[in-house]
């Protein structure tokens, strides 16, 4: 066969469009938030669930949360103001909208910077994201709450959502 | 004769390593001892404590087995899904030697569960019950 250039070129751009394609699969897609890697921050936010990922909620959420511990969400989860201090500044710098940047993408589309929710869960992109979930699902014993993200997302303490790895349930 | 020497240092070593490792724990329950002016603890008590319904809680954890499960041995489980080390000290060894930690979660859990916070008493008895289980 002659090598032209027309046959280089379009090799080429075949093997760099594949390449293109694979890399996006191995990433995961967009799917990826950076796990809490503080080990102060796992251990006081990660006891009874998930230590989330700061960067699925914007500083000014994080800082909300953090000032008002006696009522987490039903619970008193107070702390020493050291502790909480501590805990606040590495959500806030690691946030979607500060270091969390590179990670949160699509997620904060349509969220008010000022008014942002606390629940991660009620972020408009996770409930579109979410939205194909039965309740009977959310009721299930594995699962029992939109915040066990692990019942679903094996994979979650790493960082990883892909929803092509999600586990089913009967 | 050299043998004898390794082996004495060994149990020695053996028996003080145990003692420096129950020290917090026999810390803590002194200091309950001491708040309580009780007669003493019972695990008996302590089970009852921690297989008992409250009703002055939140009403998902009407008891600590709610969370911790019925079973002492088995790991327990949090309403948003994240495991629980089970609570007995036999599969658990490590539990109940920082003292700043255990009573941050009786006074999260107690109040979560009964509604108000331990006495010093309900939580000597608690840990005596676990440190037997």
């Amino acid at each position: 066969m002659k090598l032209t250039y027309r046959s280089l070129a379009l090799g080429c751009a075949a093997l760099l469009f594949s390449g293109v394609l694979l890399e996006r699969a191995q990433a995961g897609g967009s799917h990826f938030y950076a796990p809490v890697a503080d080990a102060l921050v796992k251990e006081e936010c990660g006891s009874c669930h998930l230590a989330f990922a700061p960067s699925m909620l914007p500083a000014s959420s994080w800082q909300r949360m953090m000032g008002d511990l006696k009522n987490h969400f039903g619970d008193n989860a107070s702390l020493d103001a050291a502790t909480a201090a501590k805990i606040a500044d590495y959500l806030a710098a690691n946030a979607a909208d500060a270091g969390g940047r590179r990670y949160s993408g699509k997620l904060l589309q349509g969220v008010s910077l000022d008014n942002a929710p606390l629940r991660i869960t009620e972020l408009p992109k996770w409930t579109r994201e979410h939205r194909k979930v039965a309740d009977w699902e959310w009721r299930h014993q594995d699962v029992r709450s939109k915040a066990n993200c692990v019942a679903c997302h094996a994979d979650a303490e790493r960082g990883y959502y892909d929803e092509n790895a999600v586990t089913a349930r009967k | 004769m050299k043998n004898l020497l390794a082996v004495s240092l060994g149990a020695v070593a053996m028996i003080l390593s145990t003692a420096s490792a129950a020290g917090p724990r026999e810390d803590l329950l002194a200091q309950y001892a001491a708040a309580a002016k009780s007669s003493g603890f019972s695990a008996a008590r302590g089970q009852t404590l921690h297989t008992q319904n409250f009703a002055g809680g939140k009403p998902d954890t009407p008891a600590c087995t709610s969370c911790h499960g019925k079973d002492t041995r088995a790991a327990g489980r949090t309403p948003t899904g994240k495991s629980i080390d089970a609570v007995a000290v036999s599969v658990a060894p490590q539990r109940y030697t920082d003292p700043a930690k255990v009573e941050k979660w009786f006074k999260r859990n107690c109040t979560e569960v009964l509604g108000r916070e331990c006495t010093p008493q309900e939580k000597g008895d608690w840990l005596t019950f676990v440190l037997g289980q």
